[in-house]
This record gives C-alpha cells, sequence and structure tokens, in this order.
C-alpha cells in the first residue's frame, strides 16, 4: 500500500504528463490546461478513495480519462460532419472496380527502427494532426484510452458500433499512407 | 472470395474486436493469397503497436508545446493550494 504523496507536489511531479497526455487528444494548450486543473481538483476530493492499488499517477490518469470523455461528449456538437461522407470519403480510390488495391502496398524498411527515433514520433503526431477531427478523436480514445465500441458510440455520437470500426478503418489507413508518405518513403524529412 | 477492399476493413475491424468464425476463414484465406493485404496487416499492427507505445511515452524536452509553461504551472499549484 502506498499513500498520496503532497497535492503542493502534484504539479511538479505529473503535472506535464497530465498535461501531454491531454493535449494528444484536445490539442488545444488552454482546454488541456482546463483539463489539468479539473483533474487535481477531482483527485482532491477524492482523495479518500484511493486505495494504494495503482500507483499515483496512474490514479491521476484514470481521473483525467473521464474528464476527457466528458470533454469529448461536450464539444461534440461542434463536429458537423457527416459520419457517411466522412467513412466514404477517399477510400473508394484507393480500389479498382474489382476491389484490388491501385496502388502497390510497399514493404517498409525495418519498421521497429523508427520507434525508437524522436524524429518518427513527430512524424506521428503531425499524422494523427492531419486526420479529420474526428477520426482523430476516434483514434486516440481507441488505441490509448481504451474505450469500447459503445461507449465511442456514446462519446462521439455515431450511430452503430458497426460505423465505430469503419471509420476506425479509414482513420489507419489515412494514418499509413501518411507514415508512408512522410516517413518509410519521404527520407524521414517531414511535411508534404 | 473476399476483396482487398473488404480485406482491408477486416483487419482493421480485427484488432478491435472479434469477428465472426466466417469472416475469419476468408480473411485467412485471403491473406495466403495476397502479398499486398499481408502487408497492409503487419502496417496496421505496426501502427496499432505505435499508438499503445506513443501513449506510454513520458515528455521529452524536445517535444514542444507538449509540457506546461511556467506560467501555466503556477496556476495549477495556486488553484491547487486555493482549493486545500
Amino acid at each position: 500500500m502506498t499513500a498520496l504523496s503532497d497535492p503542493d507536489n502534484w504539479v511538479a511531479e505529473h503535472g506535464d504528463y497530465l498535461y501531454r497526455y491531454a493535449m494528444m487528444r484536445v490539442r488545444d494548450p488552454a482546454v488541456a490546461e482546463d483539463l489539468v486543473q479539473e483533474t487535481f481538483l477531482a483527485a482532491l476530493k477524492a482523495q479518500g478513495s484511493f486505495s494504494g492499488k495503482s500507483s499515483e499517477k496512474t490514479w491521476l490518469v484514470g481521473i483525467l480519462k473521464h474528464k476527457l470523455i466528458d470533454q469529448v461528449y461536450r464539444a461534440r456538437n461542434g463536429m458537423q460532419v457527416e459520419d457517411i461522407a466522412l467513412i466514404a470519403d477517399n477510400f473508394a480510390d484507393r480500389f479498382d472496380e474489382s476491389g484490388h488495391w491501385r496502388a502497390e502496398i510497399a514493404q517498409w524498411s525495418d519498421p521497429d527502427l523508427a520507434l525508437e527515433k524522436d524524429e518518427f514520433w513527430r512524424v506521428f503526431e503531425a499524422c494523427v494532426e492531419r486526420l479529420p477531427p474526428k477520426m482523430a478523436r476516434l483514434f486516440l480514445l481507441k488505441e490509448m484510452d481504451g474505450l469500447s465500441g459503445e461507449e465511442l458510440c456514446k462519446a462521439l455520437d455515431i450511430s452503430t458500433t458497426n460505423n465505430v470500426w469503419v471509420m476506425l478503418s479509414r482513420a489507419r489507413l489515412r494514418l499509413r499512407d501518411c507514415l508512408e508518405a512522410n516517413w518509410f518513403t519521404g527520407r524521414g524529412s517531414g511535411e508534404t | 472470395m473476399t476483396s482487398c477492399k473488404e480485406v482491408s476493413d477486416l483487419l482493421s475491424t480485427s484488432l478491435d474486436t472479434r469477428l465472426p468464425v466466417s469472416r475469419r476463414i476468408g480473411l485467412r484465406f485471403h491473406l495466403l493469397l495476397c502479398k499486398m493485404c499481408s502487408r497492409y496487416q503487419q502496417q496496421l499492427k505496426f501502427l496499432h503497436r505505435a499508438a499503445t507505445m506513443y501513449t506510454e511515452r513520458a515528455p521529452r524536452p524536445g517535444d514542444a508545446g507538449v509540457v506546461l509553461t511556467a506560467d501555466a504551472a503556477q496556476r495549477l499549484t495556486q488553484k491547487i493550494r486555493e482549493s486545500r
């Protein structure tokens, strides 16, 4: 069992981590700071519920995740893109009439090496940012926060879990194309 | 036979949820014969792995814009003090 540390040290200890966690999803410094603040204030109130089974950081991230889902839910009315259009966009061009890939899916050389390079992560981040906002949120909530299909439907106002999976598939295809263009064949030099 | 177009969605969805047996059989059969979709599968798995690593990566000094500014840290510290 571990106890919580002095809240006076929370900002120094966890501030950057939580802020970065929030920034990766909301991409707005002011909103991210608000989320971190809400997290700390909620944590102060909930100190008694800390069981010590997880680390302090994990516990704080857990609270931040709830704040993030609330935030996505509050912001979703601002997202007017039709899901169907989003799903169809760009996709049909990738395949010919008989459903074969139009352009070759090239072999990537040593993808695991990329994971060790800081420059790769900047390209990765830029590629996520280039996704349509709703797709980016969906991808991050799924891959980083591990939300279920039902939770994703609710948070992003998508009609069926099937549409969630299809939209995720299209997000991954775009990300894959972006990484290929800007890292795996683009000599790692960044923007097009 | 399942087309590459359908397979691209099935490969992605198989990362998220369990596919029905009939779909899984069609997928496996297609992958045996299709080099492009096999590569695509590897790349989706890589993407999945990268996203997981991205979550766990701690902030680094070079990550511009993703650390709290001194002012922001000050504001947060102040808020915590006020609320205690």
